[in-house]
């Protein structure tokens, strides 16, 4: 899929390239089980993983800031083209959306250690089903840009569309059980941000299935991204039927 | 007093011709090259260059040394033809004639198609004369007074007239060698190309006096038609709108500079671009 590069004349530079690379990969697999954590954390309602969860995300911002600096340093001295302009530009990106993901699996891991203090709920079990898909899109899409398929980075993104939909089931869902059991409305309403934070890691994951996908080829994605996520409309009706364009992508 | 009343004619020439329709894309090439072969003796230096040039755009051309685009830009106003092992076989048209055409008047296409060189290379004589020289011998000027606006206008649009009008009687060769490079680029416009030829035009120049000729090139793109070769590639990418890739001859690929500089198609030109081995 990815052309075999020769090396640069300056090795120096290919040195600083491919530690970005390694930098983006680590950044990536800690992402990925950041969110194992927090996830583990809430179904095991395992209170002390949930806050080594919370403790390891300066991991990731440091790594970030890492990536940062060494992507400043590169445009200024070596003033990259081409393919490499493209792999310092898609690091950096890459970087700012898997810190988020991080984030997010920090948020989920806060409201785990807030659950923990309640009974049970039942989606708990639902929850964890969104949690792997999402799992194993985030873990696609590194591979993608590790093995710089774009391809690959393409499957990854439609994929996304599945996990909309998954967080608008989830989401009706909730409200039916908070109707039934007002007692169910606090732990309900930490599941549903629980959900949303998930939700919007694939939706980082996405973009960096974006990003992986110009990396490799110089060209952009055609077409509007894939949109399953319609919970904005689960309890009222939109306000017109064909306007549903940007629905869920806010925050 | 008669200097002062040319610069305010001058200061308005540039107004009246400055409005000249822009030249869209799809206009016709102002110079078309097809099948252009050039042979040093026996050896081969172009191999069948296909290319269009642009009016009213820089186009760079780019590549290792040797790979023949010097020799290409040559071609263009027929410079190759004082080198006599130097055969030149294809079709090079301009405005859709064939440059080559044994017909054709030598002196008066390079009136059409100037050319400034890597070294500044004023003649030694004062400024005024330096800028003068062309339009004399081409008849371009019927009077003193529309040479004199010609020499201002031309000192203008090189950005070079404030530097130089109190002084225009001393040698353009005691000027700064940036300064030198638009006194040269004011000699070549003096006599109303339609093209401008550069062969490295900043090599020998610092960084500041190298930012004052490509921001020179860049506005006379609106009134010329600019071919440019160069070495420092983000030249290229910072001057042109289109740039071709030289290799070994061969022209291997021309595009839309950002395009050439983002996603090249050849591996020869991204490996080129990139600094790598190819």
């Amino acid at each position: 899929m990815a052309r075999q590069q020769h090396e640069h004349i300056v090795k120096s530079f290919d040195e600083q390239l491919k530690s970005v690379n390694q930098q983006i990969a680590r950044m990536g697999g800690l992402a990925e089980s950041q969110l194992a954590s927090a996830v583990e954390a809430l179904v095991k309602r395992d209170s002390d993983l949930a806050g080594r969860v919370v403790n390891a995300d300066t991991g990731l911002d440091n790594l970030e800031h890492d990536v940062e600096e060494a992507v400043v340093r590169i445009l200024a001295l070596r003033q990259p083209v081409a393919t490499d302009l493209r792999d310092i530009i898609a690091a950096f990106k890459i970087a700012s959306d898997t810190e988020r993901i991080g984030d997010y699996a920090v948020n989920v891991a806060k409201r785990a250690l807030a659950l923990n203090q309640m009974p049970p709920v039942q989606p708990v079990y639902t929850v964890p089903r969104m949690a792997r898909l999402v799992q194993s899109i985030v873990k696609d899409t590194f591979d993608a840009y590790v093995e710089r398929d774009a391809e690959k980075a393409i499957d990854v993104w439609h994929r996304d569309e599945e996990v909309d939909e998954m967080y608008t089931s989830l989401f009706r869902e909730l409200l039916t059980y908070m109707m039934e059991d007002p007692r169910s409305i606090t732990p309900g309403t930490h599941l549903l941000f629980i959900a949303k934070n998930i939700e919007r890691i694939g939706d980082h994951a996405t973009n960096i299935a974006e990003t992986v996908h110009y990396l490799v080829t110089g060209e952009y994605i055609e077409g509007g991204r894939p949109k399953g996520d319609t919970s904005s409309y689960a309890v009222m009706e939109p306000p017109r039927p064909d306007e549903d364009g940007n629905g869920g992508d806010d925050e | 007093m008669a200097e002062l009343q040319a610069t305010a004619a001058a200061t308005e020439i540039p107004e009246a011709t400055g409005a000249s329709p822009d030249a869209g894309s799809d206009q016709p090439a102002k110079i078309a090259a097809r099948n252009v072969n050039v042979f040093y003796g026996t050896n081969q230096a172009l191999k069948d260059i296909d290319l269009d040039l642009g009016g009213n755009e820089v186009t760079a051309l780019i590549g290792p040394s040797g790979c023949g685009k010097s020799t290409f830009l040559r071609c263009l106003n027929r410079m190759n033809d004082v080198i006599d092992i130097c055969r030149v076989t294809g079709r090079i048209t301009l405005d859709g004639e064939d440059i080559y055409d044994p017909r054709l008047d030598v002196v008066q296409l390079r009136a059409r198609v100037g050319m400034v060189f890597q070294k500044p290379n004023p003649f030694p004589k004062s400024i005024y004369d330096n800028i003068a020289y062309g339009p004399r011998i081409h008849g371009v000027a019927n009077n003193k007074e529309e040479l004199e606006e010609i020499v201002v206008t031309s000192l203008q649009r090189a950005g070079l007239w404030n530097e130089v009008k109190d002084r225009l009687n001393v040698p353009g060769t005691g000027l700064s060698g940036g300064q030198q490079q638009r006194l040269c680029i004011a000699r070549a416009i003096a006599v109303s190309p339609e093209v401008i030829l550069m062969d490295e035009p900043c090599s020998a120049l610092d960084p500041i006096a190298t930012a004052k000729i490509e921001e020179l090139i860049d506005e006379l793109r609106g009134n010329y038609t600019i071919v440019i070769v160069t070495h420092n590639m983000q030249q290229a990418a910072r001057v042109s709108q289109r740039t071709a890739f030289f290799h070994l001859g061969e022209m291997v690929e021309a595009d839309e500079t950002e395009a050439i500089f983002t996603n090249p198609k050849d591996e020869r030109t991204l490996g080129y671009i990139t600094g790598r081995y190819g």
